[in-house]
């Protein structure tokens, strides 16, 4: 029996809209490999550009985070569920970002530069 | 540009996001958005350009932000908030289709922080609280390729309840 992949909500529409795949596979690594070998388009979501699975991707053997074990080198065994959970994070701009845009767009003033520009304002 | 997606949300929920964003300020607010998708894309959606289904907010889980070491300029909602948010959805016949954070004294357009650690498909409330006040709110979906994110039309629509 094969390792059993959950594929989170939010990577479905790369998946061909599956919720699981099944690979066999020795370790979460392997498995993952396999995942995104047939579905390219999860490549970019789940890893950085050199190859590091993105901060906010957390994965689990059955219910331990890899973290706690041996990341990605956790061994798996047949019948193992692997779970990809997203966390969720975000804020304002800090001020390496308003620098950054300010140095990508030098016509704009500072102020500019921090965003401080009306949105769309819905009706309420 | 058009926006390419649409977000239905009802009067009221629209209010509690910005009320959330209100109570925790100086401080980032965080909750999910639960909801469903509608099928297809209707003939006067494809007619307003919009290319992928409407989405429609029926509950709101809010959500501890926890990111005490920096809550006015971060959020971050675990994985295991995540789970309950899920579970919470599935109880109701729902999934978890987005995410809604304020950003103080700041507009409601994302952050190259927010982008970096956004995924796809979901989408993303942005509601901006200057002096404690709620302001703008505008709703934003990850592109494919991660470069940027697309706008997302909030529709108010009275259909849509708590």
């Amino acid at each position: 029996m094969p390792v059993k992949v959950m594929i989170p909500s939010p990577l479905r529409p790369y998946a061909g809209k599956r919720d699981s795949a099944e690979f066999s596979a020795r370790t979460v690594g392997e498995a993952l490999g396999h995942l995104t070998t047939e579905f390219g388009e999860l490549r970019k979501h789940l890893f950085t550009e050199d190859g590091k699975l993105r901060s906010f991707v957390n994965v689990y053997v059955n219910d331990e985070d890899i973290r706690y074990l041996a990341k990605e080198n956790t061994p798996t065994k047949d019948g193992d569920t692997i779970s990809i959970i997203p966390s969720i994070a975000g804020g304002i701009p800090s001020i390496a970002d308003a620098m950054r845009s300010k140095f990508c767009h030098s016509e704009r003033s500072a102020e500019s530069a921090l965003g401080f520009v009306s949105d769309n304002r819905i009706g309420s | 540009m058009a926006d390419a997606s649409a977000l239905w949300i009802s009067g009221h929920l629209a209010e509690k996001i910005r009320a959330h964003g209100a109570e925790t300020y100086p401080f980032e607010c965080c909750g999910a958005l639960l909801g469903r998708d509608s099928g297809a894309v209707s003939e006067s959606d494809r007619g307003r350009g919009l290319k992928t289904p409407a989405r429609e907010i029926l509950q709101l889980f809010p959500l501890v932000n926890r990111r005490d070491d920096s809550p006015r300029n971060r959020f971050s909602v675990t994985a295991q908030d995540v789970l309950e948010a899920e579970k919470a959805a599935r109880e109701q016949g729902l999934e978890v289709v987005g995410w809604y954070h304020s950003h103080p004294d700041h507009p409601a357009r994302p952050s190259e922080y927010d982008r970096d650690h956004a995924w796809p498909w979901y989408s993303y409330i942005i509601v901006s609280v200057q002096n404690g006040a709620p302001q703008d709110m505008t709703s934003w979906r990850l592109n494919d390729d991660r470069a940027e994110f697309s706008p997302e039309g909030i529709e108010i629509r009275h259909r849509a309840t708590a």
